[in-house]
C-alpha cells in the first residue's frame, strides 16, 4: 500500500517539476497574472494528491485488508459524532485557506486600471479582427493553414491549426488591455501562455488585460463552440519589443493609408476579379463554398441566385453585402472589408461559376452606395 | 372497509401481449420499460461518441465534416443525460422504491405510465433531427443562444418540443416519487429509517420540480426568438445572451445532481450489503444529500466565470462551489468508513460500487480545482472539464446503474447473472473508462478547446490513447447486454435474499418478485434498520 502511494507521488511529482514545458500540464505562461493562475493550479493539485493519498489510503487499505475470504470479520461500528465533525471541519479549513490565494489572484485579473494600449477584440464566424484603439489601425486575422493539411493530403507542419495570416502584435512589458467583443455568437478568446480566457459575447463588451514578460510567439485558440468551423479560428500574438512594435505600428497606419487611397484608382474588371477571387476565397467560402454552391438550407448557394446574377438586383446585392442580412450568419461586411475589396468580391460573385453577368462594381459604386443608398453605375 | 377488502382480494396477473406494456400501471413493468429504453438510448449515444473518438483518432479531417460533428457531440450529449442516464435512474426507482418502501406500486400508477410512454416520442423526435435538411442540432448539449436561436438549423424547433416533453416526463416522475415515498411508506416505517436510495431519490424529485420548469422556460423563449421575432437572447434586439446561460445553468447544474444524487443512493445500498456492515453516518449521509442538493441550486454561475461576471459575482460562485466539496467530501469518507473493518467480498455489484467511490472521488478533485475561479480562466472549456464531467458521469452514474443492475438482476429477473462474465465486464469497462477519459485532463490543461473535430499536433498521442479505451470501453457494453439476456433466459436460481450481507424489505419478497408486491403492508419492526 506505501509503496503504491509512493509511486503515485513520484509519478504526479515529475509533472509538476515540468514547470509548464510540457505537453501535459498547465502553461506557466509569460505574465505575472498567468504564474499566480499556475501556482495555483499546482497548489490545487498538490492538496488533491495530500488528501487522495489519505482517503485512498484507507480505501484501499480496507479493500485489502478487510476481506471478507481473508477472514475478516464486520465489527459493527456505525456511528461517530466525534469523527464526523472532524471529517467536516477538517475540509472547510482546507478551502478556507485555499480561497484565500484564489481570491487575491481573482483580484488581480481583475485590475483594469493604467492600460497602455488598448485593443479592441471582435470575433466572427470564424475570425478574429484586431483594432488598435487610437490608432487607425485594424485588421482581420484568418487561419492560415492550407485545407490539403486538414484533409490529409499534405503533411501537416508543425504549427498545424495554430497559425494566422495577421497575427496581434503587441510590445512586451506594457499593460495591454483586450476589449473583447463580437458580430454574431459566442466565441471565447483563449489564450493560454497569458492565463486569458474570455468570451466574446455580441451586444457585450468584455474586458481583460496582461502584461506579457518575455518577447516571443503565442498561440491559442477560440474556446467556445462558434459553429462549424470553431475549430478553425486560432489566435496567434507576438510579443515584440517596444521599438519593433512602434515601427511595426508605423508601417500598418502606412499600409492602411494606401489602402485608402487604392479606392480611387481606376480598375480594371481583370484586377478587380483576382482581388475578388482571393476576399472571396479568404471570408466567403467558409460559408458559400469554393464553388459558390452554398450548404443548403442554412448557407445558400451564390452560383445561379437571383440577386447575384439579376441586373435589377446590383443594388440589392451591394446592400446584403455591405449591410448583412439581420438576424442571419450574413454578416455587415462593411466593417470588415475595403471598398475595393466589397467591390472585388461583388464583382467576382456576379462573373464567377455559371454567373457569367460581365457587370463590373467598381469602389466608386459601393461609396455611392453607403452615402446615398442608391446604385448608379458611373464609370462605365 | 372496502379499500381493505380489495387490498385483500386476490393479486391477478398481467394481461398478454403488447397491450401488457402499452397500458401497464404496475410499477415494475414500467420500470423493466425504463431500463429497456435507457439500455437503447445508451448504445444510440454510444455510438455517436463513437464516431466522435474515431474522428479525433488522428488531427485532421478523417470520417467526418465540422457540420455533422457538431450535430454528434450534441445529440451525445443530450441522449446520454435525458435519455440514458436519467431513464435508467428512473426506472430503478420504479423498480425499487415501492419494495423498499414496502408499497403495493408507485402512488399514481397512470401518471407513470404517461411519464414512460412520452419518452420514446420525445426520443424519437430528437434522433429524427438528424435527417432534416440543415442537419440535427449542432450547437452542443448547452446550447448557447445566440448560436442555438439565430444561427441554428430549422430542426431546433423538434429539439425544442423533444426537451419540452422529456422535461414535462420528468416532471410527472418526480411527483409521482415524491407522493410514493411521503405518502406509502408501509406503517411504522419512518423517514429516518428509509434506504437512502428513497431519500437521494426523494431529494433529486425536489430538485427536478425546481428546475425542469426553468429548462423548458429557457427552450419556450428560444422557440419565440426564433418564430415569433422576440429578442430574449437577441443582443441586436436588445435582448441579452448572457441571461440565457443563467437560466440554463440554473437548470444544468443541479441537472448533474439530479444524475448523481441517484448514484449516491444505489452505492449506499451496496457497499454495506458486500461491506457486511451497516452504512456508517446514516443520519450524516441524509443531511449530506440535502445539502449538497441546496447547494446546487446556488452554485450555476461557476460554469460561467469567463463570461465577464463582475468580481463580486465571481467571488461568491467560487465559494459557495467549494463548499460543496464539504457534503461530498462527507459522503466518500462515510462510504469509506463503512467498508473499514468490514468483512468485504467483491461481486459485481461492489466492483462497481468501490470503482465508482475511487473515480468518483477523483472527479470531486478535479472539480475542486474548477471552482476555483482564476484557474478555471484556464481549464475552462478545454478538454479537462470533459474529463472532470466524464468521470462524474461514467465512473460515477453509469458505473452505478451497472452496480444497481447486477445487484438486482437476480430481483428481476429470479435467476443469478454470470459472475465470471460479470466480472470480465467490470475489469474491461474499468480499464477502459480510465484509458478514455484520464488523458482528457492532459490533453486540457495543455489547452485543447473541447468540441473540436480537429486539433494541433501536440494533442495528437494523448487523443489516440483515449480513442484505443474509447473503442474497447464502447465494444465492452456489448458483454453487458449478453449478460442480461443470459440472465434473463435462465441460470441458478435466486433466493429471496442472494446477498448474504442484504438489509431492506426488498429482500423479503421472493425472486423474481412477484408481479404485485405488499398488497398487504409488510410488518415494520421497531429497533431494526432497513437500510
Ligand atoms: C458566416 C457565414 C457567411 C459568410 C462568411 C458569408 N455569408 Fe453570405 N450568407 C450567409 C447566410 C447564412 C446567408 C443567407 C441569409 C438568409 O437567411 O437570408 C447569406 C446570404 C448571402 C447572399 C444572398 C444570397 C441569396 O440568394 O439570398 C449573398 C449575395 C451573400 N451572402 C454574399 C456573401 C459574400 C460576398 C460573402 C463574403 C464577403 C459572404 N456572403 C460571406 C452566410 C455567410
Ligand atoms: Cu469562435
Amino acid at each position: 500500500m506505501q509503496r503504491l502511494s509512493v509511486c503515485v507521488f513520484l509519478m504526479f511529482a515529475s509533472l509538476w517539476t515540468c514547470n509548464g514545458v510540457s505537453a501535459f500540464n498547465m502553461k506557466k505562461g509569460v505574465s505575472d497574472v498567468s504564474n499566480s493562475v499556475y501556482d495555483l493550479h499546482m497548489t490545487m493539485f498538490f492538496i488533491c494528491i495530500c488528501i487522495g493519498v489519505i482517503v485512498y489510503g484507507f480505501m484501499f487499505y480496507a479493500m485489502i485488508k478487510h476481506r471478507k475470504s481473508k477472514g475478516a470479520k464486520a465489527s459493527n461500528f456505525h456511528e461517530n459524532a466525534f469523527i464526523e465533525i472532524v471529517w467536516t471541519t477538517i475540509p472547510f479549513l482546507i478551502l478556507i485557506a485555499i480561497s484565500i490565494p484564489a481570491t487575491h489572484t481573482l483580484i488581480k485579473i481583475y485590475n483594469q486600471d493604467d492600460s497602455e494600449i488598448d485593443i479592441k477584440i471582435t470575433a466572427y464566424q470564424w475570425k478574429w479582427q484586431y483594432e488598435y484603439l487610437g490608432e487607425g489601425v485594424s485588421f482581420f486575422s484568418n487561419l492560415q493553414t492550407p485545407k490539403e493539411e486538414i484533409v490529409g493530403i499534405r503533411k501537416k507542419n508543425p504549427n498545424y491549426l495554430l497559425e494566422v495570416d495577421n497575427p496581434l502584435i503587441i510590445p512586451v512589458d506594457k499593460k495591454v488591455r483586450f476589449l473583447v467583443t463580437s458580430s454574431d455568437v459566442i466565441h471565447s478568446w483563449f489564450m493560454p501562455d497569458f492565463a486569458i480566457k474570455r468570451d466574446a459575447i455580441p451586444g457585450f463588451i468584455n474586458e481583460i488585460w496582461t502584461k506579457v514578460k518575455y518577447i516571443g510567439t503565442y498561440r491559442g485558440q477560440c474556446a467556445e463552440l462558434c459553429g462549424k468551423d470553431h475549430a478553425y479560428m486560432p489566435i496567434v500574438v507576438e510579443a515584440k519589443s517596444q521599438q519593433e512594435f512602434d515601427s511595426w505600428i508605423k508601417n500598418k497606419k502606412i499600409e492602411a493609408k494606401k489602402e485608402r487611397e487604392l479606392a480611387s484608382k481606376k480598375w480594371s474588371k481583370q484586377e478587380l476579379m483576382t482581388r475578388g477571387e482571393a476576399t472571396y476565397k479568404k471570408i466567403c467560402a467558409a460559408c458559400h463554398q469554393p464553388n459558390g454552391k452554398g450548404s443548403p438550407p442554412v448557407f445558400p448557394a451564390l452560383d445561379g441566385a437571383a440577386i447575384v446574377k439579376d441586373k435589377d438586383k446590383i443594388a440589392h446585392h451591394i446592400d446584403i453585402v455591405t449591410h448583412g442580412i439581420k438576424g442571419t450568419a450574413m454578416q455587415a461586411f462593411i466593417h470588415q472589408l475595403s471598398l475595393v475589396d466589397i467591390a472585388a468580391v461583388i464583382t467576382y460573385e456576379r462573373n464567377a461559376w455559371g454567373n457569367k453577368t460581365g457587370d463590373v462594381i467598381y469602389p466608386q459604386d459601393i461609396n455611392n452606395y453607403i452615402k446615398t443608398g442608391k446604385y448608379q453605375p458611373q464609370n462605365k | 372497509m372496502e379499500a381493505n377488502t380489495h387490498l385483500q382480494s386476490e393479486p391477478h396477473g398481467p394481461p398478454s401481449g403488447i397491450m401488457r406494456w402499452i397500458l401497464t400501471t404496475n410499477h415494475k413493468d414500467i420500470g423493466t420499460m425504463y431500463l429497456i429504453f435507457s439500455l437503447i438510448m445508451f448504445f444510440v449515444g454510444g455510438a455517436m461518441s463513437m464516431v466522435i473518438r474515431a474522428e479525433l483518432f488522428q488531427p485532421g479531417l478523417q470520417i467526418v465534416e465540422p457540420e455533422f460533428f457538431n450535430q454528434m457531440t450534441t445529440l451525445h450529449g443530450l441522449i446520454m443525460v435525458f435519455g440514458a442516464i436519467m431513464p435508467a435512474g428512473v426506472g430503478l426507482a420504479n423498480w425499487m422504491l415501492p419494495l423498499m418502501i414496502g408499497a403495493p406500486d408507485m402512488a399514481m400508477p397512470r401518471l407513470n405510465n404517461w411519464s414512460f410512454w412520452l419518452l420514446p416520442f420525445a426520443a424519437i423526435m430528437l434522433v429524427s433531427t438528424l435527417f432534416m435538411e440543415g442537419g440535427g442540432p449542432n450547437f452542443g448539449w448547452t446550447f448557447y443562444a445566440p448560436l442555438s436561436t439565430t444561427y441554428a438549423p430549422p430542426s431546433t424547433t423538434y429539439f425544442i418540443f423533444a426537451v419540452h416533453i422529456l422535461g414535462i416526463s420528468s416532471i410527472m416522475g418526480a411527483i409521482n416519487i415524491i407522493a410514493t415515498i411521503l405518502n406509502l411508506r408501509a406503517p411504522n416505517l419512518t423517514m429516518m429509517k428509509l434506504p437512502l436510495f428513497a431519500w437521494t431519490w426523494l431529494i433529486t424529485s425536489y430538485l427536478l420540480i425546481a428546475v425542469m420548469p426553468v429548462l423548458a422556460g429557457a427552450v419556450t423563449m428560444m422557440l419565440f426568438d426564433i418564430h415569433f421575432g422576440t429578442s430574449f437572447f437577441n443582443a441586436a434586439g436588445g435582448g441579452d445572451p448572457v441571461l440565457f446561460q443563467h437560466i440554463f445553468w440554473f437548470f444544468g447544474h443541479p441537472e448533474v445532481y439530479i444524475i448523481i444524487l441517484p448514484a449516491f443512493g444505489i452505492v449506499s445500498s451496496i457497499i454495506p450489503t458486500f461491506s457486511r456492515k451497516r452504512l456508517f453516518g446514516y443520519s450524516a449521509m441524509v443531511w449530506a444529500t440535502a445539502s449538497i442538493a441546496f447547494l446546487s441550486l446556488i452554485v450555476w454561475a461557476h460554469h460561467m466565470f469567463t463570461v465577464g461576471m463582475p468580481l463580486t459575482g465571481e467571488l461568491f460562485f467560487m465559494l459557495a462551489t467549494m463548499l460543496i466539496a464539504v457534503p461530498t467530501g462527507v459522503k466518500v469518507f462515510n462510504w469509506t468508513a463503512t467498508m473499514f473493518r468490514g468483512s468485504i467480498s467483491f461481486e459485481t455489484p461492489m466492483l462497481f460500487a468501490s470503482a465508482f467511490l475511487v473515480l468518483f472521488t477523483m472527479a470531486g478533485f478535479s472539480g475542486l480545482m474548477l471552482s476555483i475561479a482564476p484557474a478555471n480562466m484556464q481549464y475552462h472549456d478545454t478538454y479537462f472539464v470533459v474529463g472532470h464531467f466524464h468521470y462524474v458521469l461514467v465512473p460515477g452514474a453509469l458505473f452505478s446503474v451497472f452496480a444497481a443492475v447486477y445487484y438486482w438482476l437476480p430481483k428481476w429477473t429470479g435467476y443469478m447473472y454470470d459472475e465470471i462474465l460479470g466480472k470480465v465486464h467490470f475489469w474491461l469497462s474499468f480499464i477502459g473508462v480510465n484509458v478514455t477519459f484520464f488523458p482528457m485532463h492532459f490533453v486540457g490543461l495543455a489547452g485543447m478547446p473541447r468540441r473540436i473535430p480537429d486539433y494541433a499536433l501536440q494533442f495528437a498521442d494523448f487523443n489516440a490513447i483515449s480513442s484505443v479505451g474509447g473503442f474497447l470501453f464502447g465494444v465492452t457494453q456489448l458483454l453487458f447486454v449478453f449478460i442480461i439476456i443470459k440472465c434473463v433466459k435462465g441460470g441458478k436460481k435466486a433466493s429471496a435474499k442472494y446477498w448474504d450481507g442484504a438489509h431492506g424489505l426488498e429482500w423479503s419478497v421472493p425472486s423474481p418478485a412477484p408481479y404485485h408486491t405488499f398488497v398487504r403492508p409488510p410488518e415494520i419492526e421497531e429497533d431494526k434498520d432497513y437500510f
